[in-house]
């Protein structure tokens, strides 16, 4: 564990003497809770039908998978037309999508990233790697089922999947949400405790708080 | 009036040689660029101490993309490592074919035929300037000038089209075998060519009026992350970054390989070692690698074999032995490390890319001292990919 | 000035230091054995004297059988376009080198990623505990032989059921010879 994170007494600059421990004190620590649906079921296919036309992607590439994404963006294959653009921070995005194999140490960042990110929230697997491991299914530092981790709405197999492939899995996440079935979120939810057993189980080195937001 | 930094309140030194940085002074902040960062290249973080609004100390933290190829490949058979090779490096996979292609056919005692080899070199060339097509973009992109990305990525789409009606796919072409080339090119694909080139060449036009001319351009970038060309060997320094230093390192020509004594060219070379030069570099070495195509397209064979007849793939022995062989790829010197043990696998496999000195020893110096604002500038310049660092 | 040839150098080498065996692979590639102790001072003198200035890379190979690591330190002259590497050879056990990141502040990286990767020692090398590649990595280190990589993903990883593994020479045979012929 690195020292800043660490139980430890600070001084201020009045003089007084502090104890700290910083994954506790600045985090809450509540894990998360289940959504309900809307009241009556219009309003809640209003809502899907309005979350489906708005998938904002985190601009986080965690692996080979991301460079698919540029020419997604610009003016050839352009995602925007469908409501779907990405975005710099987890706060402002609701839909990760996990651009092909994780390595343990991104494993950890993509959890937290996963967790700050508001609900509800969607989760896309890039890639043959995220279903079996693909290429790499007998290394030593990849995961091999992303489901194990994280609730996965839809997987696009290839390796790597050409920016047409996104964009038809991306039109079936829409489908999967105006149809009420992208519940991942709740699904994290519920087996709140079962989502992280697994993750400690291969995270060696977890030093941070078992939930953030 | 010039911008003068307050130095007073900077760290001193211990007796080890680091840093005497008190966090709880309230003078530093710890401040994490990446990994989930847009001014970040690739799937990397630098962890920066800054004081103000200047970086006293920068770490490169690199494994986030590690998935052991080195481990991978040695309980793998030759044949089997040559589709994952190429998934060392994404933007330009093409060098990694090559070298592990070369590397094998030398300790195994392959000879190639002459087209593959004019074949071999077109390909590298077409990733070259993938490469710097997505560089551009980068390094306008991380000082705000969105367009010249959108317009560079519409390009590299185009080559992007040739690659795959070359070799079938667009990123991952698994297309130079040890033996030779899976294939010669389709019909028509000169004159397709010829016309993305020109595009490719139209669009550069466009770029050195927005970007290189651009007074904010040039203002963020002159002067920013200066590289003494004599610290160059001592850090490991090829390439591009090299080059705008002054020095001609360029392994096409110091140690010609394929095809590249036959074609004309001269490497090219800046002055004053800066994120400008730099970009500036790239973009004249992008039009020379288009000058060199164009080249190859006249001057190479249209009849005779790609492949040699390899022997039953599945019994390759290769007796035992090791070399080194390397290629100028669009960020410096790609080589490859290859021990053989006389079985069917590789002993040992080694990748040297040109990012790994570039983003951790050199890196860290150049930080110190700049802006925040100018950190993403600044690692972009280097042209770095995450991949290659930890494989 | 006429090139001289790797073979020549050697001997011109040979003449100041004890050196091992020569392997000359190319024209412009050769590989020496080289004692530990005599690594420093040779680096040095190739350094300075004969122009191989640029470190290109520092790498180990294991060679589990016989109990060593090879280290191996490959030079570049960019002028005279000719390479150089030296092999040390160290025993497995307890496996320690000397640190060179004086000469080459580049090699303080590749020295970290061998005490990752093979568990080598140097211990004067700056940073060279912090962890590099791998994150709270407890285990044996993944470079070496007798790490066993598809185990190891196999027990952490939770493969997904219904991935079949066949050894490829038995597949095609049975593929393209069904009688067995």
């Amino acid at each position: 564990m690195r020292d800043e994170l660490k139980k430890r007494v600070v001084k201020t600059p009045d003089g007084q003497e502090l104890e700290i421990e910083p994954l506790r004190d600045y985090y809450c620590e509540a894990p998360p809770t289940v959504m309900p649906a809307a009241y009556s079921k219009i309003v809640e296919g209003l809502f899907n039908w309005a979350r489906a036309e708005s998938l904002w992607i985190l601009g986080f590439g965690t692996g080979c998978g991301a460079i698919e994404m540029r020419p997604l963006m610009t003016p050839r294959f352009d995602a925007y037309r469908y409501g779907i653009q990405w975005r710099p921070t987890p706060r402002q995005a609701n839909l990760f999508v996990i651009s092909g194999y994780l390595s343990v140490k991104t494993l950890k960042r993509v959890i937290r990233s996963y967790e700050q990110m508001q609900n509800p929230k969607y989760v896309v697997g890039l890639g043959s790697c995220t279903i079996n491991g693909g290429m790499y299914f007998d290394s030593y530092n990849t995961i091999t089922r992303l489901d194990e981790y994280l609730p996965v709405d839809v997987y696009i197999a290839g390796c790597m999947p050409r920016p047409e492939a996104l964009l038809s899995g991306f039109e079936e996440l829409k489908r999967i949400i105006k149809s009420g079935k992208a519940e991942g979120a709740n699904r994290y939810a519920e087996n709140f405790d079962w989502y992280k057993a697994n993750q400690k189980r291969v995270i060696q080195d977890w030093d941070m708080p078992d939930y953030n937001w | 009036m010039a911008y003068r930094p307050d130095r007073s309140q900077y760290p001193s030194r211990k007796a080890d040689g680091s840093l005497d940085i008190d966090l709880t002074s309230g003078k530093y902040l710890k401040l994490w660029q990446g990994p989930q960062h847009p001014g970040i290249t690739g799937n990397m973080a630098v962890e920066l101490t800054v004081c103000g609004d200047e970086v006293v100390e920068g770490k490169t933290h690199v494994g986030y993309l590690h998935r052991g190829f080195e481990k991978l490949m040695e309980r793998r058979t030759f044949i089997q490592c040559f589709p994952i090779v190429c998934r060392i490096c994404v933007p330009e996979p093409d060098f990694n074919e090559y070298c592990y292609a070369v590397a094998v056919e030398e300790l195994a005692g392959i000879e190639v035929p002459e087209r593959a080899h004019w074949i071999r070199t077109l390909i590298l060339e077409m990733g070259r300037i993938n490469s710097y097509l997505m560089y551009l973009g980068g390094q306008a992109g991380a000082l705000g000038q969105g367009v010249i990305g959108q317009w560079t990525t519409y390009v590299r789409d185009l080559m992007l089209d040739r690659f795959e009606e070359l070799t079938g796919a667009r990123i991952y072409h698994m297309f130079i075998m040890p033996g030779g080339v899976r294939d010669g090119l389709p019909d028509g694909f000169h004159k397709r060519m010829k016309k993305t080139l020109r595009e490719i060449e139209k669009t550069l036009d466009d770029v050195e009026d927005v970007m290189f001319n651009n007074a904010v351009f040039k203002k963020r970038t002159v002067g920013l992350g200066y590289i003494d060309p004599a610290l160059l060997d001592t850090y490991g320094v090829t390439g591009p970054t090299a080059r705008a230093a002054g020095v001609a390192k360029d392994v096409r020509k110091d140690q010609p390989y394929l095809v590249y004594p036959e074609l004309d060219f001269e490497p090219v070379v800046g002055r004053d070692s800066d994120v400008y030069t730099r970009a500036d570099v790239r973009r004249r070495d992008l039009l020379m690698s288009v000058d060199l195509i164009r080249q190859i397209l006249a001057k190479m064979p249209d009849e005779g074999p790609v492949m040699t007849e390899l022997p039953n793939v599945l019994h390759w022995k290769i007796p035992r032995g090791e070399t080194y062989v390397r290629g100028e790829c669009s960020r410096g010197e790609y080589g490859y490390y290859l021990v053989t043990d006389g079985s069917g696998y590789p002993r040992r496999v080694n990748v040297r890319g040109p990012s790994y000195t570039h983003a951790m020893a050199l890196l860290e110096r150049l930080i110190v001292n700049c802006n925040i604002s100018d950190v993403a500038a600044l690692m972009v310049s280097l042209h770095t990919y995450p991949p290659e660092i930890e494989r | 000035m006429r090139q001289i040839s790797m073979r020549e150098l050697y001997e011109i080498l040979k003449q100041i230091f004890p050196l091992g065996e020569l392997t000359e692979q190319r024209s412009n590639l050769a590989f020496i054995t080289v004692d530990r102790a005599q690594l420093r001072p040779l680096l040095l003198h190739l350094r300075d004297r004969e122009g191989f200035t640029h470190l290109v890379l520092l790498t180990a190979v294991d060679w589990i059988e016989d109990g060593s690591f090879q280290l191996t330190y490959l030079l570049c002259d960019r002028l005279g376009q000719r390479d150089l590497g030296l092999r040390v050879m160290l025993p497995r056990d307890g496996a320690a080198m000397e640190s060179i990141h004086d000469l080459w502040p580049t090699a303080a990286t590749y020295q970290r990623e061998l005490r990752e990767m093979f568990g080598i020692a140097f211990p004067e090398s700056p940073r060279v505990e912090e962890d590099f590649i791998l994150e709270g990595w407890t285990g044996t280190p993944p470079y070496r032989r007798d790490f066993d990589t598809l185990k190891y993903s196999n027990e952490t990883f939770a493969p997904r059921p219904g991935r079949e593994t066949r050894d490829p020479e038995g597949y095609m045979k049975e593929q393209l010879y069904p009688d067995g012929n």
